[in-house]
């Protein structure tokens, strides 16, 4: 990086967190702070939505995968068109008529005050937690790369996101989201752009001659990790789970205007996510492409980790890795040429024979991909052998001119920055409305000390994000264990709230046993598998079990022991 | 101090040109989906 680069990448984070700070300093209401403006619109609804979804995850990560595995990722989102519509349809009506905050205060009045904090330290415990993961994990893979300090970059990426979101609340989140993203989006269709001038004229045929551009898969085997059936089903319940009762969705899309603006946003994202995430899975695919045709394509991405090996007492090893690698790449490129050939001529018989050449060719060279990863591993059992994240950075700064790589870079900060704001705004809210305003109840009516305390506690679960990615190299186990905590938990949430809409009849003490049960089932389910990996189920089919056995003891237990723990004197009715 | 609820929400109209009810609004977005599907398999096809 250079000092151009420097400049946009400083000049657009800071002036989009300095205008956030600036335009939302006199937010002084509650319902302001914690729900945004009343003139919010659609757009900013939808675009703040999406922003908070998409992490750096999304923009860093998911090319890698696509390079590595091909686009078949995409049908993790065939889910979410569905599960939105229930959401604009079921969920935001009543969470927009009962004037609620969060929706686990829907769960007070709907059920009672215990299945109301079960739902809440629920999403405290796990977005507390991705917290934390949001910041450290592009941090780590830009200080590896640009040899940057990892504790500064998160301090400096944690502060500028406690400063604006602290100030302004959830008004300063929807309108630096908005900002954001067009950087975001200006970013990666640059980088797009230049991809597309350095690849072949037949790039798409090569890569699908290559198994990268398998989209959809309508194979009912289940051992299979992405299909149809599975981003169907999986990522419909995922989705309901995600957009409908996480607070840090919930949050974009209650405020605004009138209900309208909210549904609009939702089916704005309805619409418009499986189109952009194929934009970027088929960025993944095309590098795939561009990288078949340079003469010193690295056997593994991550060159900082590699060098650090290869240059140890076991570098001739790794070395060797590289002469086998350099040599059965060229030979690739051969047939990839000879294919290509083959196929403008029409001889079909031909054309066959040259596919499965280039076939034997490119499993020769994972092969040796493989082999690097596990001599890595023999040298340092320590050594982080998952390089896929850094095929889209070793792209940008090796192909990209300066200024633009330094915008590139300001979009790996602002889809942290964005998705971090909403995470942070949504544990201060969460932990003001469902935690501190029903233990000291007496204190709900003072307008001016609840904003006060939304703001202690959004600072607060912003100094625990940057403590807990400060110390998240040292407990990389604690962090994996967390997660397993949370996606165990996350299912039951959704249960709660499906019989909280769709089972009147219902009261508190049943849905809530019933909870505890099908976190029983899952946790149980989950152990199973790591136990013996033949029975073990992908984690996107805890959602559907998790939320069907929630409902189903719910169900029973209401109707067998007649449980009665109705909602509380003077709730409103749940139903639309 | 409560936020204030919605009045009526649910009648509220789409105000969308071409689109009377948020029915409609459901259906265009379920048949955009479908359409995504489909392409996106025949690219499959095409490509494979």
């Amino acid at each position: 990086m250079n000092a151009l680069d420097w400049i946009v990448l400083l000049g657009t984070m800071l002036g989009i967190a300095a205008y956030g700070t600036w335009a939302t300093r006199r937010t002084n209401g509650l319902n302001t702070y914690l729900k945004g403006n009343h003139s919010t619109g659609w757009f900013t609804i939808g675009v703040s939505v999406a922003a908070t979804q998409a992490s750096t995850i999304t923009y860093l990560s998911l090319p890698g995968q696509a390079y590595e595995n091909g686009i078949a990722f995409i049908q993790n989102y065939f889910g979410l068109p569905l599960a939105l519509v229930i959401v604009c349809a079921v969920f935001l009506p009543i969470y927009r008529r009962l004037g609620v905050y969060t929706a686990y205060e829907y769960l007070g009045k709907r059920f009672d005050t215990k299945t109301r904090l079960l739902g809440a330290c629920i999403f405290l415990l796990q977005r507390g937690v991705q917290g934390g993961i949001t910041i450290y994990a592009p941090s780590i893979i830009l200080c590896t790369v640009l040899g940057w300090r990892l504790d500064l970059t998160i301090l400096f990426t944690g502060l500028l996101v406690i400063v604006y979101t602290v100030t302004g609340g959830s008004a300063a989140v929807s309108l630096t989201q908005k900002w954001q993203m067009a950087v975001i989006f200006g970013g990666m269709i640059t980088a797009f752009v230049t991809l597309l001038v350095k690849l072949p004229p037949d790039a798409a045929y090569i890569a699908g001659a290559m198994g990268k551009l398998q989209a959809v898969d309508f194979d009912l085997n289940f051992d299979k990790r992405y299909t149809f059936w599975s981003g169907l089903l999986g990522g419909l319940f995922l989705s309901l789970s995600y957009f409908g009762t996480d607070q840090s969705q919930v949050q974009r899309y209650i405020g605004g205007a009138a209900l309208r603006e909210g549904r609009l946003g939702l089916m704005f994202n309805a619409v418009f996510k499986i189109p952009m995430q194929f934009f970027i899975v088929m960025l993944g695919a095309l590098l795939f492409v561009f990288y078949q045709f340079q003469p010193n394509t690295p056997v593994f991405f991550n060159r900082t980790e590699w060098q650090r090996h290869a240059e140890g007492p076991q570098g001739a090893v790794l070395k060797a890795i590289e002469v086998k690698h350099a040599r059965l790449h060229g030979e690739k490129q051969e047939k990839i040429r000879a294919w290509v050939a083959v196929r403008e001529s029409g001889d079909a018989a031909a054309e066959a024979k040259a596919k499965a050449e280039l076939t034997a060719a490119q499993k020769a060279s994972d092969a040796v991909r493989k082999e690097a990863r596990e001599a890595l591993l023999k040298i340092d059992p320590r050594a982080k052998v998952k390089d896929s994240d850094y095929v889209f950075i070793t792209f940008i700064l090796s192909q990209l001119p300066h200024g633009a790589i330094g915008l590139l870079i300001a979009v790996m900060f602002a889809s942290a920055l964005s998705s971090k704001a909403g995470e942070l705004n949504a544990l201060g809210t969460a932990s003001t409305i469902d935690l501190w305003r029903v233990f000291r109840p007496q204190s709900a009516p003072d307008e001016t000390q609840n904003v006060k305390i939304a703001k202690w506690f959004t600072a607060f679960w912003g100094l625990f994000a940057i403590g807990f990615a400060l110390f998240a190299s040292f407990a990389e186990n604690l962090i994996e264990a967390l997660n397993i905590i949370a996606s165990i938990f996350y299912p039951i949430v959704l249960g709660l709230f499906v019989v909280a809409f769709f089972c009147k009849w219902v009261r508190g003490t049943a849905v809530f046993l019933a909870a505890l049960s099908a976190l029983g089932v899952i946790a149980a389910l989950y152990f199973v598998g790591q136990a013996d990996p033949t029975r073990n189920i992908g984690y996107l089919w805890y959602n559907p079990i998790g939320c069907a056995v929630c409902v189903a003891v719910s169900i029973a237990l209401q109707a067998v022991f007649n449980l009665r723990s109705g909602p509380p004197a003077g709730a409103a009715p749940a139903s639309a | 101090m409560p936020s204030t609820p919605d009045q009526d929400p649910a009648q509220e109209p789409p105000d969308v040109p071409g689109f009377r009810s948020w029915r409609a609004v459901y259906v265009f977005v379920l048949l955009a989906f479908a359409a995504m599907v489909a392409a996106l398999a025949v690219f499959t096809r095409y490509y494979a």
